[in-house]
């Protein structure tokens, strides 16, 4: 069982309370009108699926109810931080191998 | 105050209500007195439940909750502000949600005083119909809570004062610790009567009483 914190909650909560909602950060286009078939494929199906550090969207189910962003190895599942929606993520493969 | 059009949802007309737990059937062998049960389970139905949205950066809108319902907005998860005397508690549930608990009939009231001293943006929701308190007290309660929910409810972790939102026999409810052995769920309609029998046998083993 993993132990969440949640950023809004401030405190670790067991992974139960939550919901994984898929790949974070996916900007959708700011033109739709505009956008090619392809690009708006892109944007709808079409996600990394990494092996190793993943920001991923977590819904706060049986809690606060907000959503917040998780950055998970997707090897050892181990979540190596969370942050609020808006923020950006300070780990990812590239900080990881620096730090090593 | 807002523009608003409100209705006290408790009605002139003498018209029977029921507690969710009106037609719950109890199929567990419960203890004739208090003093011999581990668990003791008590309703506190038809109290006055408010949903409370606004923007917690604003002080306008923080001072003026306190200042008409006379405690003061919990600014983080965790502690309750809690008048004990005017039977008025306040939780913090999300960054931009709150449940106020009034004495039953005192919703409407409560709701008009929110929405004249407050302005700008903000929402309140009478949800009485849609939630009820049940009261646990007696010396298994820890242990019977630890059958029921993974929140960790050691006294070093849940303080008195403190209430959270979790999951509770696989759905969700909120757990208060109200002092040293009293503590209490607010439990949805749609769930009550499941978690209500969910209470009832988790507890058996230890002795319940239904108080009344
Ligand atoms: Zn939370």
């Amino acid at each position: 069982m993993l132990h969440i914190y949640c950023p809004h909650c401030e405190e670790y909560r067991e992974e139960e309370e939550f919901r994984p909602k898929g790949e974070a950060h996916i900007a959708r286009p700011q033109n739709p009108e505009e956008t090619s078939d392809e690009e708006w494929g892109d944007y709808l199906f079409f996600r990394k699926n990494p092996r190793g550090a993943h920001h991923e969207q977590w819904y706060h189910a049986a809690g606060c109810r907000k959503f917040f962003n998780v950055t998970r190895d997707t090897v050892s599942y181990e979540i190596l931080e969370t942050y609020k929606v808006g923020e950006l993520p300070t780990i990812d493969d590239t900080s990881r191998r620096a730090a090593k | 105050m807002s523009e608003f059009a409100t209705i006290d949802l408790v009605p002139t007309e003498p018209v029977k209500a029921e507690s969710p737990l009106a037609m719950c059937r109890v199929d567990v062998i419960t203890e004739p007195k208090a003093q011999s049960a581990g668990v003791v389970v008590r309703e506190h139905a038809f109290l006055g439940h408010l949903v409370l949205r606004g923007n917690a950066g604003d002080a306008g809108f923080v001072n003026g909750v306190e200042q008409a319902l006379g405690v003061p907005l919990p600014l983080k998860m965790g502690p309750l502000s809690v008048d004990e005397a005017r039977g008025v508690s306040l939780q913090w549930i999300s960054p931009d949600e709150w449940l106020i608990i009034v004495p039953g009939g005192e919703a409407f009231a409560a709701e008009q005083r929110l929405r004249e001293t407050l302005g700008g943006h903000f929402a309140v929701m009478n949800v009485s119909g849609g939630q009820t308190v049940l009261e646990l007290s007696g010396p298994a309660v820890p242990e019977m809570l630890m059958k029921c929910t993974p929140y960790d409810v050691h006294p070093n972790h849940f303080p008195v004062g403190k209430g959270v939102s979790t999951t509770f026999a696989k759905t969700t409810a909120i757990i208060r610790r109200l002092d040293e052995d009293r503590w209490a769920l607010v439990i949805r309609r749609s769930f009550a009567d499941y978690l209500y029998r969910w209470l009832l046998d988790a507890s058996e083993e230890f002795g319940v009483h239904v108080a009344r």
